[in-house]
């Protein structure tokens, strides 16, 4: 497995705080139903930017807290 | 006027089997004279094999019902000699627009690949489709083919042996008994042969409800396709807006599990509904409505010794993406050259397993594009629902949001990927025409490629030496000799060839890719010969 391939578990947001700060507001004021469509498309954006299927599973494997392959 | 669907197309007439001091045997006996079932019957009697269609009824089907066939099956159409008739009558669309709530989220044209004979598929009623294969029966009888429909014969018993199936058969007149060396039973998802033998069908079961209208416009209307997400006339559900021959408009709406069916297909239920999705000003006159109930499900095993299951009886699934007639089609152009092989010696029986092999694979593809249809149509969780709304609101704005909204799935020919019958891959050829593949149509002169594949097995050989023709296991390959020189679209070179000068494929009767190789090797292609109809197992 190459490097691109790989799923990126260390950290490599730039300045993470402002990136956290601007998740929140995205949420700021939303109801629950609200925010929850909006993590939905933010996830469905993020996927697409993404693309390669290996690493998307790799994610949805983090995420759940399972070993990815 | 009365309806196509009205009128008996195959009275009942005393045959003189009935008469017969002892039950008669046949080569092949059909159940059901549904498109797959006449499919079946027409591909034997083509080739010289005797067949029988008996049917409790004596009509086309009632109502539209299956209204989409995909290029696939009108190329098996052709090979069955009624594709003309059907491309004629039905109508193409390449336009469809996808509403969401109240609003549409975007439109789509289908700007389906260049060079096929055929279009991506037709809309057509099934009535009409019975008809035009009513027809071409009557043809072959004409020419002497050994077929015959029996209408309003009804299988009311039925006795399996090693080497043949006895039935017993209710008519308007006393009951008789006929024998079969072969059944094939294209009966429905209801099927009453497998009820009668206790087989099981079982897998995942989606259970919902769909009102299905055929209405007439009286004004003009796009010749469009148009899918609804939770519009404001379904809350929660789907519907579907599809054009038909005869200005006649097919409309799908689902009702979901828990409905009263008797009520919902009540002319004061349903006319509002339509109304309200169609416009105030649109006028419009119902001419069948009916509720449909599916299930997506499967038998364990297509064969059971003399008696095989084609078609919804076999396999049933979501009417999302148009698999059900398509693909039991698709059965039957897989099984009429294997069963025929069997009938004359030329193959052992076991041959007819790899029906089941293939057409489970094929089965379980079907199973899979309609089941992901239903979850996206029909959210199972509020999570999913979520998701789903999230792609259709993302599609409005975002291209790439488009491919992930799932509202049926263009029905595509099944791959025989890893089939027994396949020799390993010796070209590195195009991915679409590798072995078990359906072979891809392409331009070919004034014509195409696909007509001049007949019904026997073929050595297509592009840029490639070979003898005309070859003898092996008692079966004449006849080749069919091709040159990039005449290519004049490349679609030949694309397909087949990829990048390599040259190639030799054969071809199945079913046209489906059996061994290629970049040139003709003798004993390669005999082995490969003998491999498809079942007589070499060796790699």
């Amino acid at each position: 497995m190459n490097h691109q391939d790989q799923l990126i578990l260390t950290p490599n947001i730039d300045r993470a705080d402002d990136f956290y700060a601007d998740l929140l507001s995205a949420h700021e004021g939303l109801s629950k139903p609200e925010s929850d469509a909006l993590n939905a498309r933010l996830v469905l954006v993020l996927a697409n930017h993404i693309g390669d299927r290996d690493v998307l599973k790799q994610a949805l494997a983090a995420a759940a807290f399972h070993k990815g392959e | 006027m009365n309806k196509i669907f009205e009128i008996p197309l195959y009275s009942y007439q005393r045959s003189d089997d009935q008469d017969a001091s002892s039950p008669v045997r046949h080569p092949v006996v059909v159940i059901g004279a549904g498109p797959v079932g006449l499919a079946a019957a027409i591909d034997l009697a083509q080739q010289g094999v005797g067949v029988v269609v008996l049917d409790d009824n004596d009509k086309v089907s009632f109502g539209s019902r299956a209204i989409c066939f995909s290029k696939r099956t009108l190329e098996i159409a052709d090979r069955l000699g009624l594709g003309d008739p059907l491309v004629d009558k039905g109508v193409q669309w390449n336009l469809g627009k996808v509403f969401f709530d109240d609003r549409k989220v975007y439109e789509f044209n289908l700007l389906p690949e260049e060079g096929h004979k055929r279009p991506a598929f037709i809309n057509l009623q099934q009535y009409y489709f019975e008809e035009y294969m009513v027809q071409r029966v009557r043809d072959l009888q004409e020419q002497g083919a050994p077929i015959e429909i029996r209408g309003r014969n009804k299988v009311s018993a039925i006795g399996t042996h090693d080497d043949h199936v006895t039935l017993e058969i209710d008519t308007p007149e006393r009951s008789y008994n006929l024998e079969a060396e072969w059944l094939i039973a294209c009966d429905g998802a209801g099927s009453p042969t497998r009820q009668m033998l206790g087989l099981d069908f079982v897998g995942r079961v989606f259970e919902d409800n769909f009102l299905i209208a055929d209405v007439i416009m009286e004004a003009d209307f796009p010749t469009e396709r148009w899918f609804w997400f939770d519009p404001p006339f379904n809350k929660g559900q789907s519907a579907l807006l599809h054009k038909q021959p005869d200005g006649v408009w097919r409309i799908d709406l689902q009702l979901g599990w828990d409905i009263d069916k008797e009520r919902e297909k009540r002319p004061e239920n349903v006319i509002p509904r339509i109304r309200e999705m169609l416009g105030e000003d649109v006028k419009f006159e119902l001419e069948w409505v009916s509720i449909y109930t599916f299930q997506c499900r499967r038998m364990e095993k297509f064969r059971h010794g003399r008696v095989i299951f084609a078609g919804d009886a076999a396999h049933q699934v979501s009417p999302f993406g148009a698999r059900g007639a398509n693909s039991g089609l698709q059965d039957t152009d897989n099984l009429c050259w294997k069963l025929k092989l069997v009938l004359d010696g030329q193959a052992d029986e076991s041959l007819l397993d790899t029906y089941d092999v293939e057409r489970i694979h094929g089965a379980d593809e079907n199973i899979l594009n309609s089941s992901r249809s239903t979850d996206f149509i029909t959210p199972k969780s509020e999570m999913s629902r979520v998701l789903r709304d999230a792609v259709l609101d993302l599609s409005e704005q975002y291209e790439f949001a488009r491919p992930l909204v799932n509202s049926g799935r263009l029905s595509l020919p099944c791959t025989y990927e890893g089939s027994p019958l396949n020799s390993a891959d010796a070209l590195n050829g195009p991915e679409r025409s590798a072995p078990g593949s359906p072979c891809p149509d392409a331009p070919l002169g004034d014509g195409y490629l696909l007509p001049q594949l007949a019904d026997r097995f073929t050595l297509l050989t592009i840029n490639a030496d070979a003898p005309d023709s070859f003898e092996e296991a008692g079966i004449t390959v006849h080749r069919l000799a091709l040159s990039t020189q005449d290519d004049k679209t490349r679609a030949l070179r694309e397909r087949y060839l990829g990048d390599n000068d040259s190639a030799v494929y054969l071809i199945r009767p079913d046209q489906h890719v059996a061994a290629r190789r970049p040139s003709f090797d003798d004993s390669q292609f005999r082995a490969a010969l003998r491999r498809v109809i079942g007589k070499e197992h060796s790699a």
